[in-house]
């Protein structure tokens, strides 16, 4: 599935789901791609306050996210800017994609709906809600066919 | 690690953002080659707003266009798909594991408050 939309059900309240986004504390147990530490974390969490991530990965390298919060409704949704400021995707050091969380009540906890979108270009804005990931999906099979 | 082009990803993305440009891929996917002419046969619009969109294609580097005669045959080429779908799937594994750990932390802390009544 090639999509940068992901859901997730947590049994945590909205609340307790959103402070774990939030603050620095919080996100200082969650980020990362692996199990690597995270060496730094800031958080600023109010309309226009920034936030600051630095980990290292398991192999050693370490890298630096950064961005600010465009939305935050408490319990609901968080909208924030984001792009690598060390190591990451060096290729892309400089651009500013948007991190985009929505919460819901779901059962005895939460739903989770997170997407992390490409702005670049308003064209890839739109793209992605069109839902370009289902046509790509539809062209996978000559990616398996080698290089 | 696959170098990735940010400028060659956009073309990509931008290119993909079309119904009939996505419509076109996939028949070429399915049919490995056609003609211009028999590309444009299914579509409800005129063979210069096909063209149109093979220019778009074809400067993103999905296709390639060849001429024998008077025909021109149209060809997918899917390497810069492939980089898109890297590029998505790297940030979806990013995302994936940090989501997964997110939500263990918040439920220990949701069930933590329970416990001390909060």
């Amino acid at each position: 599935m090639t999509s940068l939309t992901l859901v997730r059900r947590i049994r945590a309240r909205p609340a307790m789901v959103f402070q774990a986004l939030t603050s620095a504390e919080g996100i200082a147990h969650w980020w990362g791609p692996d199990g690597g530490p995270v060496l730094l974390a800031e958080s600023d969490a109010r309309v226009g306050g920034s936030f600051r991530v630095r980990f290292r990965t398991l192999d050693g390298s370490e890298h630096e996210s950064t961005g600010q919060y465009l939305e935050l409704v408490a319990g609901r949704r968080v909208v924030m800017s984001w792009q690598w400021t060390v190591g990451g995707e060096p290729d892309e050091r400089g651009e500013v994609s948007r991190v985009v969380i929505e919460l819901a009540p779901a059962d005895a906890g939460t739903e989770l709906t997170f997407t992390h979108e490409r702005l670049k270009t308003e064209a890839s804005r739109r793209s992605h809600e069109e839902g370009w990931a289902g046509a790509l999906d539809k062209l996978e099979r000559y990616f398996s066919t080698g290089t | 690690m696959v170098k990735y082009r940010p400028a060659q990803l956009d073309r990509t993305f931008a290119a993909l953002v079309d119904q009939t440009r996505r419509a076109i891929l996939a028949r070429l996917e399915r049919e490995d080659r056609l003609t211009v002419s028999a590309l444009a046969t299914p579509f409800a619009i005129k063979l210069p707003a096909v063209m149109k969109h093979l220019d778009v294609l074809e400067d993103a580097g999905l296709i390639t266009r060849s001429k024998e005669g008077r025909t021109v045959t149209v060809r997918l080429r899917p390497e810069p798909m492939r980089d898109a779908l890297d590029w998505l799937r790297r940030y979806e594994r990013f995302w994936s594991r940090s989501l997964d750990r997110l939500a263990e932390y918040a439920e220990r802390e949701d069930a933590a408050a329970r416990r001390s009544g909060r």
